[in-house]
């Protein structure tokens, strides 16, 4: 994929993420939430929401969070997320 | 060691015997003034909690104004009914046996929790037992997410995680056996013109481990402001029976025998009395850690897991929003 693309996949990306954790997690308002925001701790996510969010990352983009992925540095904002989902997509289109 | 560095050793010092005497006060002024009924009823299980509740009721209120009631159902553990009965028969108050099996099965409870299993186990059917069960705390990452361990009609067992709908869908189905069982509870009050008790500890209580309008709902809970450890002081001082006194905490749920830490609490209950105890008295990690035995980094864990339970219990206690 040329970087062009590449740039485009992930606005995508970060938009169809965003606009899940703002459905489900904030009754469909963005009430500003940045991209770098720390889910935990603005109270945003419980556990239930967690295995919410992991079920929608494995069956929107077709990946598999391994139990040792399951932490913040992956999961706790817009942007940890995007971030995940771009390595874990990159090493599956590479195998 | 530095000038007027903390040490904690455990929990203070508990008068089981005036905390009798102030919780049997209690139960009498509640009941003659606050809820103005004639007695007790008490879901008895053969669990500690319960036990403790009905001894404390029968202490305050005579066994004469005590009902006890057995809920067994499909999934039931005969050692639940069987202590159950061992506890009434101690004390000496009346007692029933309501099966609640086929108010579940009227209601598609084991059929609707067998349909969520097989979201992520299409196999579960006939002869299948199963539970679901947390990481430990050694084992949870920052996130810990439920697992259903299935036994099949062989004996062998497999373990999968569970998807947001399966877990969803198991513990609501699984929910109709605590609302069974307080809706029996509130027929014998309402027949009797008792108060129903309700029997959680601070740990199950504080911590949301329990059902909404289910265990959650009572009348009275004599034993919400104790620790667990303190619940079996109370249970060693009103003589309870050796046996409940060292049988493991069970949640008798699910078809296989399913531990309150691997369902919900991660760590063995004594830990998590102490570590609740810290987080409520604003102590430090590392001054908990050593007396609990974990390290301080668990410790600190645990406090955000404390305070994530305690988040969603919110929900759980939260009366009815008024317009």
């Amino acid at each position: 994929m040329t970087s062009e693309k590449t740039a485009v996949a992930g606005v995508a990306i970060a938009q169809e993420v965003r606009r899940f954790v703002r459905e489900n997690y904030l009754f469909g308002q963005d009430d500003g939430l940045k991209d770098d925001d720390s889910f935990l701790e603005m109270g945003i996510i419980d556990s239930t929401g967690v295995l919410e969010l992991v079920s929608y990352l494995e069956n929107t983009f077709g990946i598999r969070v391994e139990s040792e992925e399951l932490n913040v540095e992956n999961l706790d904002s817009l942007n940890r997320i995007c971030a995940y989902l771009e390595g874990k997509m990159n090493a599956a289109r590479l195998t | 060691m530095a000038a007027g560095a903390q040490i904690f050793t455990g929990l203070p010092t508990f008068d089981a015997a005036a905390e009798t005497t102030r919780i049997a006060e209690g139960i009498r002024h509640a009941l003659m003034q606050r809820l103005r009924r004639k007695g007790a009823v008490i879901g008895v299980s053969g669990g500690i909690d319960s036990t403790v509740v009905a001894f404390l009721c029968a202490r305050a209120l005579g066994p004469e104004r005590v009902f006890a009631l057995f809920t067994p159902e499909a999934d039931s553990s005969p050692d639940s009914l069987r202590l159950g009965r061992l506890v009434a028969e101690t004390l000496g108050v009346r007692s029933r046996i309501e099966d609640i099996t086929p108010i579940l099965e009227g209601a598609g409870c084991y059929e609707r929790r067998d349909e969520a299993i097989r979201l992520v186990a299409p196999e579960y059917g006939e002869g299948y037992k199963s539970k679901i069960v947390l990481p430990d705390l050694a084992q949870s990452r920052d996130y810990s997410l439920f697992s259903v361990v299935i036994q099949r009609p062989d004996g062998t067992t497999f373990t999968v995680r569970l998807s947001a709908a399966a877990y969803l869908g198991i513990v609501a189905a699984t929910n109709f056996k605590q609302r069974s069982r307080k809706m029996i509870e509130y027929y014998h009050a309402d027949l009797l013109q008792y108060a129903v008790a309700g029997t959680p500890n601070r740990l199950e209580y504080e911590l949301g481990f329990f059902v909404k309008h289910g265990d959650g709902a009572a009348d009275f809970k004599p034993i919400a402001h104790l620790y667990k450890s303190q619940v079996y002081a109370l249970a060693a001082y009103l003589g309870v029976p050796d046996e409940i006194l060292r049988r493991p905490p069970t949640t008798d749920t699910y078809s296989l025998e399913q531990s309150q830490e691997e369902f919900y609490f991660m760590l063995p209950l004594e830990k998590m009395d102490l570590c609740l105890y810290g987080r409520n008295n604003a102590i430090p990690p590392e001054v908990l850690a050593p007396a609990a035995g974990l390290e301080a980094a668990q410790v600190e864990k645990m406090y955000r897991i404390i305070d994530g339970k305690r988040r969603a219990a919110e929900y759980l206690l939260a009366p009815p929003v008024l317009m």
